[in-house]
């Protein structure tokens, strides 16, 4: 039952704060300042996002290898999926062969 | 009432499909997880319908083992502050009353919320909820997959799975910074700032603390964007 409850808490906790921008702002809008910056929250948040996942618990060369070869492949205008494909294929290979 | 345009509905869920993918396989590990941990197959699988979190999700679990349950809940909780910054930012591009703005609100996640990001700033919120429909179906399947088939860590690590996630955010990362030379400062600012808060806390609150880099948008931006100015002082484009 403790674990049911922490679970329904956390659920309701996260409705919340999703539910925060109009709850919290209702029908003001943001000023132009502000504007600037939630239109930066965006790309911020992936960096942030990209350093956490790569760095959250120990670096791993493999991974790192196949998420570089991953963003080389996008910046070649390689379609999205196929870039991740190859490297989750490329990181598994090293990992067989090391 | 909620406005949906179809068209952005579709392309939403379109584009929605990649992440889904890397949600399923990190739903696995939590429903595996999960399970190893005794809490069976139920509650993960509605814990993962209703809160729609893997950071949330997997802080409860492992803060759990560890703590109290008031520990857990908060931590659970502090680690999800970003979508309020998130749902501050999308506020002005929700539509209806205050009660509907809150549902629509309820699409945000990761992926969904850099899909829905105009090039006027502003966010497209059909384009939301379409990216996260397949995102949820796959985050409530992978969990209850995981939970009945309990995959190794080891294994998911051995076909490279890890690499998912983070491909992802990257390949976005760079369609993101293609948009202006301050999202490319920025990001570089908030990549710094998370590996700084790395050292010393935990990864939600690591990317919680980036999200301060986007404070660079207080400057006005003299070299701008005309859509997003004309964003700023209002004026609807598309």
């Amino acid at each position: 039952m403790k674990v049911w409850l922490a679970a329904l808490a956390v659920t309701v906790v996260n409705w919340l704060m999703k539910a925060g921008g109009p709850l919290l702002m209702g029908d003001r809008k943001l000023p132009p300042a502000a504007v600037r910056v939630v239109g930066l929250i965006a790309p911020v948040l992936l960096a942030g996002l990209i350093v956490t996942e790569l760095g959250g618990t120990r670096l791993d060369w493999t991974q790192l290898t196949g998420v570089g070869v991953a963003g080389l492949l996008s910046v070649l205008r390689v379609p999205l999926l196929v870039a991740v494909a190859a490297g989750i294929v490329l990181t598994a290979g090293i990992r067989v062969i090391a | 009432m909620i406005e949906i345009r179809r068209a952005g509905l579709a392309e939403g869920i379109r584009l929605g499909l990649g992440p889904a993918g890397a949600a399923f396989v990190l739903a696995l590990s939590f429903g595996a997880e999960a399970e190893a941990r005794g809490w069976g197959f139920g509650l993960p699988v509605l814990f993962s319908a209703l809160a729609f979190s893997g950071s949330a999700q997997f802080t409860l679990l492992t803060a759990l083992s560890g703590g109290t349950v008031a520990a857990a809940i908060a931590s659970a909780a502090l680690i999800n502050g970003r979508y309020l910054v998130m749902s501050v930012a999308l506020n002005d591009s929700l539509h209806g009353s205050r009660l509907s703005r809150a549902l629509q609100a309820q699409a945000l996640v990761d992926a969904s919320f850099v899909f829905a990001h105009r090039d006027d700033g502003r966010y497209d919120v059909s384009r939301l909820i379409g990216a996260s429909l397949p995102q949820w179906v796959l985050w409530v399947l992978g969990t209850a997959v995981g939970a009945l088939t309990a995959p190794s860590a080891d294994l998911m690590h051995r076909l490279g799975l890890d690499v998912v996630f983070p491909a992802f955010f990257l390949v976005l990362a760079l369609e993101e910074v293609r948009r202006s030379r301050r999202a490319l400062v920025v990001s570089l600012l908030g990549a710094v700032v998370a590996a700084g808060l790395l050292l010393v806390t935990d990864p939600g609150y690591a990317l919680l603390g980036a999200t301060a880099a986007a404070l660079v948008g207080l400057k006005p931006d003299r070299g701008g964007d005309p859509d997003l100015e004309r964003a700023e002082s209002g004026e609807e484009t598309s």
